[in-house]
């Protein structure tokens, strides 16, 4: 019972979900990516990490909490989900590269939310 | 900037003819008035609250300086005039809605996620995730009564606290995350608390008490399946209702815990989120009968009943967060389906359900919605709300 939340293979339903579906490519996000990047984390990953990072359901994800951490196994965390606690899976949302320069943030100390990107046209 | 300017400004525009509190100012009213049609509007990003009301529809004032409210919630005082805000960092504040202004403020934990008031109105509770416990304070003077340690295990670690409800004859029921337990105290004489424990299933996540006070409900991410105690035979111990929902099938991924709350009753029946399947399960009161599964567009969040109980409104978990669906409790079906805005993270029905509040958080709105034919009758700015809570609650078990 335990394990059965979040198997690492996403549905691939979930890839087209984003407003920028995560690429393959290996670059780090340019400008506008990396500030809907900042407001994911802060808003809604925030919605168990606080929007402070000081921890929720989900533990504080400051740079004090994370440090003595593997950088490989955050970013691993971060695209796989961790099976039997809450943490889902970002596959098929985040890149890889997305995924590490999330990373590079936290443990640098996390850049407040610059709001959400300009509102697309509204939808009928 | 920009936005908060404006919204000051037409929040000044709305009190001024209305000789109201006062926008940001706020001498007190000398105009008396009722706090029934009043409610809060968290905005969470900068640490403050509107005060707002359902009848007109407009923003009365704003309230700043309640720390972190990234995961904020709302009770109120029985007469209705007072609004205690829950902070994500421990800050327990008591607004005074009449005057706009804090009448009392503590930092209680490191770590919160909510509260609830007795049922005599005497007793303010704090459910707390660091510390892991329960705190009672006096609602009056906000002075700590007693602590309750959520400890568990041979190692005396202490849980975090969820779904924490009022219950007849100032008990407080609630369960514990990493526990798996559901706890009653009884704070009935508020210096010697009383509490028992009960077994339940895997890390309860939230839970409910229906609004008569008898059943209390926990959702499990840990297992598929929900547990119940029976708070008049709570002898008979906790039972799992809805058992193996999931049918072996792999989970999906919840990017947002579900709320649960008294507002899943309708008709005898309780409407609750599926975790890791994109369904509203329908369970009759009692006999604990599977009645429905409804397929709904992603992860259910808020499932929530118009005070009637005819229909059933529903958000959606990241990255489906745009998106409301509305369920008809005759037919058992969703009936509609729509966008109001970015980022849905509330809901909240007028007491007698002929408009809803929705707040978009990045479109920096509440949006007002007649619930008979789903069409928006109003609009207010706000700075990224998130819960609205409205007075009516000052009256319902579980609220």
């Amino acid at each position: 019972m335990f394990g059965r939340r979040y198997p690492h293979v996403v549905a691939a339903v979930l890839a087209g979900m984003l407003a920028q579906p995560a690429a393959a490519d290996p670059a780090p996000p340019g400008g506008e990516r990396q500030r809907a990047l900042v407001h994911l984390v802060r808003q809604d990953c925030g919605s168990c990490h606080g929007l402070t990072l000081q921890g929720g359901l989900g533990p504080a994800l400051l740079p004090g909490a994370l440090r003595e951490r593997p950088r490989a196994g955050l970013v691993a965390t971060i695209i796989g989900g961790r099976p039997g606690t809450p943490m889902p899976p970002f596959r098929g949302l985040l890149a890889e590269a997305e995924a590490e320069w999330i990373v590079d943030q936290l443990l640098r100390g996390f850049p407040e939310d610059g709001g959400p990107l300009a509102a697309a046209p509204a939808q009928p | 900037m920009r936005l908060r300017l404006s919204s000051f400004i037409r929040c000044a525009a709305w009190i001024a003819p209305l000789a109201l509190v006062a926008a940001c100012a706020t001498p007190p009213s000398a105009v008396p008035r009722g706090t029934g049609d009043l409610g809060v509007v968290i905005e969470r990003a900068t640490g403050q609250v509107q005060i707002i009301e359902t009848s007109g529809r407009s923003a009365l004032a704003r309230v700043s300086g309640l720390g972190d409210l990234s995961h904020a919630s709302v009770v109120f005082s029985r007469d209705s005039r007072y609004a205690y805000v829950f902070g994500r960092d421990g800050g327990l504040t008591k607004v005074d809605l009449l005057t706009a202004r804090i009448a009392g403020r503590v930092l209680q934990a490191g770590n919160s996620i909510g509260g609830a008031i007795s049922q005599d109105g005497r007793i303010l509770v704090a459910q707390n995730y660091v510390p892991g416990g329960i705190k009672a304070f006096d609602a009056d003077t906000l002075e700590l009564l007693a602590e309750v340690p959520a400890t568990w295990g041979a190692d005396g670690q202490r849980a975090k606290v969820v779904g924490l409800a009022d219950l007849p004859g100032n008990r407080f029921v609630y369960s514990l995350f990493e526990a798996g337990e559901i706890r009653v105290t009884d704070l009935s004489d508020p210096k010697h608390p009383r509490t028992e424990r009960y077994a339940a299933g895997k890390q309860p996540y939230d839970a409910l008490v229906t609004p008569d006070g008898r059943y209390y409900i926990a959702g499990l991410f840990g297992e598929d399946g929900l547990s119940m105690l029976d708070l008049w035979r709570p002898q008979d111990g906790v039972r799992t209702i809805l058992p193996g929902y999931g049918r072996g099938e792999q989970a999906l991924p919840v990017y947002k815990m579900p709320h649960l709350r008294g507002w899943a009753i309708a008709g005898g029946r309780a409407y609750l989120p599926a975790i890791g399947r994109h369904e509203v399960l329908v369970v009759e009161l009692g006999s604990w009968r599977e009645v429905a599964r409804i397929p709904v567009k992603s992860q259910p969040v808020f499932v929530m009943a118009r005070p009637d109980g005819r229909q059933v409104w529903v958000n959606f978990a990241f990255p489906d967060n745009g998106w409301m669906q509305v369920i008809d409790t005759t037919e058992q079906r969703v009936i509609d389906s729509f966008q109001p805005g970015r980022a849905i993270l509330h809901m909240e029905f007028t007491p007698k359900g002929e408009a809803v509040w929705i707040s978009a958080r990045d479109d920096n709105k509440v949006l007002v919605y007649d619930t008979a034919r789903r069409a928006p009758l109003g609009e207010l700015p706000a700075a990224s709300p998130s819960g609205i809570f409205f007075t009516s609650r000052a009256f319902r078990t579980g609220f």
